[in-house]
C-alpha cells in the first residue's frame, strides 16, 4: 500500500499542471462550500453572542426585526421612541427583575451614541465571556461622563480624561451644529468584546438630556431649523415604520442636500427623538424574574392598551432573520454542490485522458508483478490524493480567507465571523466530497483495469 | 515423451492453443521444453505470435487449450491472482522499449518488483533490496544512473536498468522480449555480454527473444517459433 501510495503521489507530480489545476478547481469549491457555511455560523453565532441574558428588548410599536437590529445592533433605526413615563411604569412590573433603558440618535464621528444607565454595565452579557469588563476607569455616573467601546478608543486615539463632544442627528454627519455646550469627560474605557458595543459610546440619560438642552440653546432655540430624522439618507433601515408620538414638526423632507449618496460606512443616527420629548426612550431591555414569565409578559407588553409597545424574545426574533436569510443560504449552499461537482468532473477528464498515454507504464507495472487490483488502486489513490489536497487547500483558503476578511468585514458590518475550525457539517461535507473523489477515480481505474487485462504486456498503442 | 513428462524442466509447453478473444488462432504449439539453466533464443518474424507466446509464459494470458508449465507450475490451474504473485516472484521480465515507469528514478525502478511483491522480497534473504540494488547495478554498469530520473537516460542505459530490474533478487526465469531492437550495434553487443553474465552469476533460465537470427549464435539453443507454431504455418499454406 505505501508503495502505491508512493507511485501514485510520484505520479500525480509527474503531471504538475493538470495536477494543480485539478486541487486547485477542488479547493475553490470547497471554499464556496465552507465559506457559506462558516459566514453562516459565524453570523449566528456573533449575533447571538452580542446579546446574551437579556430577555426582551421593548420599542415603540413596529417591526420586530427593525427593533432588535436598531436597539442592540446598531443596524437601522429603532422603531421609534417610548416616553420615559412608560418605561418607569414597566420597571415596577413584578415580573420584571431588571431594566436597562436605551436613548440612541447621537452620534460621535461616525460611532453610535447610547444614552443609558450603569445597569447596562451590569446586565449586558455576550458570548460565554459575560459581563462587560473595563480597560480602564469605571462605569458612567455624572452626565458629563462617558464610557468608550474598546474600538471606539482605538480608533480615535481617546484616552482616560479626554473630552468629547458630540453631535446630534444628521448635524454630525454634515458638520453642523454640535453640541458645543456640553463637551464629555472619558472616565472608562471598555475592553474589547467584538460585538457592536465596541464602536458604541456610553453616557447617562441626563447627559443625554443636557447635551440636547445645550445644543438647543446654541441654536437659538429654533427646533424647525434642525433637520431631523432623515430616512432616505438611511442604508438599510426600514424608514417606513416611524410610529408613535412623532410630532408633525418634525420636517422629515429636510434632509441635508450635503449628503446624498455619500452613504459612509458610519454609524448614521437614525432619528432625532429628542427634539421635541426631551424624555423619551429609544427602547429598553428587560430581564425576567423567571424565564417562564418571559412570554407572558410578551405579551402583556404587546397588548399595553396606554401605549403601543412591541416587545421582542432575541433568540425568537434572529431564528425569523436566520429562516430569512435561509433561502438566500440554500441557493449558495446548491452553487457549491455544484462547483463541486464541476470540480470532480475536472478530474476525471484529466485522469481519464492520461489513460492512453499511460497504458505502456500500465503494462509495465503488471509485468513486475502488479496486480490488476493494484492498477486501479492506483488511480483510486490518485483522484483520492488530488481530492484531499484540494480539501485541504480549501478548508485553509476558508480559515485563512476568513483571518484575512475578518477585520474588514467588522469594520463594515460590525459583525465579528470568528475565524473556526471546520464543525461537523463541514467535515460531512468534506467527507462526503473525498468519497466522491474516490468513486470518481473508480471510473478511469476500470478502464485501466480493463485496458491492462487485455493488453497484458503489449499494449497496442 | 511428452513435455509434461519432463519433471525439472523451466517450461514445458503441451497441446498449447491460444487466440486473442474470438479471433484468428495465434498459437498452436504441439510441444516446447526449456530446460533449466539453459540460455534459449526463440526466433520469429514480426507478428509471428513471440510476445503473444511470453504473454501465456508470464501468466498475463490466460491459454485456450492445452496446457502451460513453468517452474513446474501448471499456469492454467492458477488464478489470475496467483498467476500475478508468480510471475512478480519467480520472473523477471524485459521489454523491447518503454521499460520504465517514467516518473520513478533508476534505482526506484529496479526496486519496483521487491517493493510490489513480498515474495520476490524475500528471494533476497537477509540481503537489504538497497545492497542487492547496488550489486545488480554494479553488474549492469549503471551505478552512476541510479539516481537519475528514467526519462533522463538514454535507450541504451534504459534497457540495462530494465535487465537490472529483470535480475533483482535473482528469479529462476528471465524473459527478454526483443531488448535489443532499438540500440545500435554496439550498445546491443555489450548489453548482450553483461545480460549474459548477469543470467549465468544468478544461475537463471533466460529466454530471449528477436526477430534478428543473427543473434543466435549467442545462445545455447536456438529454436524459431514459426517452425513450433502450427497456426503459421496453417496461416503460410
Ligand atoms: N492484445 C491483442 N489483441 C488482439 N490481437 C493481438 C494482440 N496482441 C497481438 N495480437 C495479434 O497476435 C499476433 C501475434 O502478435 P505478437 O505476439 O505481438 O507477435 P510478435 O511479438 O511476434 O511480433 C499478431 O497477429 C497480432 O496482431
Ligand atoms: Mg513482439
Amino acid at each position: 500500500m505505501n508503495v502505491l501510495l508512493a507511485l501514485a503521489w510520484r505520479s500525480l507530480r509527474n503531471r504538475p499542471v493538470t495536477s494543480l489545476l485539478t486541487v486547485a478547481a477542488v479547493a475553490l469549491s470547497i471554499t464556496l462550500l465552507l465559506g457559506v457555511e462558516q459566514a453562516r455560523r459565524g453570523m449566528r453565532e456573533s449575533f447571538t453572542g452580542t446579546i446574551k441574558g437579556t430577555d426582551l428588548v421593548v420599542g415603540a410599536r413596529g417591526g420586530t426585526l427593525q427593533l432588535l437590529l436598531g436597539a442592540v445592533f446598531g443596524i437601522g433605526a429603532p422603531t421609534g421612541s417610548v416616553p420615559y413615563e412608560v418605561y418607569e411604569t414597566w420597571t415596577k412590573h413584578p415580573a420584571i427583575k431588571w431594566t436597562v433603558p436605551l436613548a440612541i440618535g447621537d452620534s460621535y464621528r461616525g460611532f453610535r451614541v447610547l444614552g443609558t444607565t450603569p445597569a447596562l454595565f451590569r446586565h449586558w452579557r455576550y458570548r460565554s465571556a459575560g459581563t462587560l469588563s473595563f480597560a480602564a476607569g469605571h462605569v458612567i455616573a455624572t452626565p458629563r461622563d462617558v464610557v468608550l467601546g474598546s474600538e471606539v478608543a482605538a480608533t480615535l486615539g481617546l484616552r482616560m480624561g479626554d473630552t468629547v463632544t458630540v453631535g446630534h442627528g444628521l448635524n454630525a454627519v454634515a458638520g453642523l451644529g454640535d453640541h458645543e455646550a456640553h463637551p464629555f469627560t472619558v472616565v472608562g474605557i471598555l475592553q474589547q468584546t467584538s460585538t457592536p458595543l465596541d464602536r458604541a459610546l456610553f453616557v447617562t440619560l441626563d447627559g443625554i438630556e443636557a447635551m440636547h438642552e445645550a445644543g438647543a440653546a446654541a441654536d437659538g432655540g429654533m427646533p424647525g431649523a434642525m433637520p431631523g430624522a432623515a430616512p432616505a439618507a438611511m442604508p438599510g433601515a426600514a424608514p417606513t415604520v416611524m410610529p408613535g408620538p412623532a410630532p408633525p414638526s418634525m420636517p422629515v423632507a429636510a434632509a441635508p442636500a450635503a449628503t446624498p449618496g455619500a452613504a459612509p460606512p458610519e454609524y448614521i443616527p437614525p432619528t432625532n427623538i429628542f427634539q421635541d420629548q426631551p424624555r423619551a426612550l429609544s427602547a429598553f431591555l428587560v430581564g425576567t424574574r423567571t424565564r417562564y414569565e418571559t412570554l407572558r409578559l410578551q405579551r402583556e407588553i404587546n397588548q399595553y392598551k396606554a401605549e403601543p409597545l412591541t416587545a421582542v424574545i432575541p433568540g425568537v426574533t434572529l431564528g425569523e432573520l436566520w429562516r430569512t436569510l435561509g433561502t438566500v443560504e440554500g441557493g449558495l449552499r446548491l452553487v457549491g454542490a455544484l462547483t463541486i461537482i464541476v470540480g470532480l468532473i475536472g478530474m476525471l477528464v484529466a485522469l481519464y485522458s492520461s489513460l492512453e498515454a499511460r497504458r505502456r507504464e500500465m503494462a509495465v507495472l503488471r509485468a513486475v508483478g502488479a496486480r490488476p487490483s493494484m492498477i486501479v488502486s492506483l488511480l483510486v489513490l490518485e483522484s483520492g490524493m488530488l481530492t484531499l489536497l484540494g480539501c485541504a487547500l480549501g478548508v485553509a483558503l476558508t480559515m485563512g480567507g476568513f483571518a484575512l476578511a475578518q477585520g474588514t468585514i467588522e469594520a463594515r458590518t460590525g459583525v465579528h465571523i470568528a475565524v473556526q475550525v471546520p464543525g461537523a457539517l463541514e467535515w460531512t461535507y468534506i467527507g462526503i466530497v473525498l468519497a466522491a473523489g474516490v468513486l470518481v477515480g473508480l471510473v478511469p481505474a476500470w478502464r485501466a483495469y480493463r485496458s491492462s487485462l487485455a493488453d497484458g504486456l503489449s499494449p497496442r498503442l | 515423451m511428452t513435455a509434461a513428462g519432463r519433471p525439472g524442466a523451466a517450461i514445458a509447453i503441451d497441446g498449447l492453443q491460444f487466440s486473442y478473444g474470438s479471433g484468428p488462432r495465434v498459437l498452436d504449439i504441439p510441444s516446447l521444453v526449456i530446460d533449466r539453466g539453459s540460455r534459449v533464443f526463440l526466433h520469429g518474424p514480426s507478428g509471428c505470435g513471440k510476445t503473444t507466446l511470453l504473454g501465456l509464459l508470464a501468466g498475463v494470458l490466460h491459454a485456450t487449450n492445452g496446457s502451460v508449465r513453468v517452474l513446474d507450475r501448471d499456469m492454467n490451474a492458477m488464478s489470475g491472482g496467483q498467476r500475478d504473485a508468480f510471475r512478480a516472484e519467480h520472473i523477471g521480465y524485459v521489454f523491447q522499449q518503454f521499460n520504465l515507469i517514467p516518473y520513478l528514478s533508476a534505482y526506484d525502478n529496479i526496486a519496483l518488483p521487491c517493493r510490489l511483491d513480498a515474495g520476490r522480497r524475500a528471494r533476497l534473504g537477509a540481503v537489504s533490496i538497497d545492497a542487492a540494488i547496488r550489486d545488480v547495478a554494479a553488474q549492469l554498469d549503471i551505478t552512476a544512473l541510479l539516481h537519475h530520473s528514467a526519462t533522463a537516460l538514454s535507450v541504451g542505459q534504459q534497457q540495462r536498468v530494465a535487465a537490472a530490474r529483470a535480475l533483482l533478487a535473482s528469479p529462476e526465469l528471465v524473459i527478454c522480449d526483443e531488448p535489443t531492437s532499438s540500440l545500435d550495434t554496439d550498445r546491443r553487443d555489450a548489453f548482450l555480454a553483461l545480460l549474459a553474465r548477469s543470467v549465468a552469476q544468478a544461475n537463471a533460465t533466460l529466454l530471449f527473444v528477436s526477430h534478428d537470427k543473427s543473434l543466435g549464435a549467442r545462445f545455447d539453443v536456438q529454436l524459431s517459433l514459426p517452425s513450433l507454431n502450427r497456426a503459421t504455418r496453417l496461416d503460410a499454406a
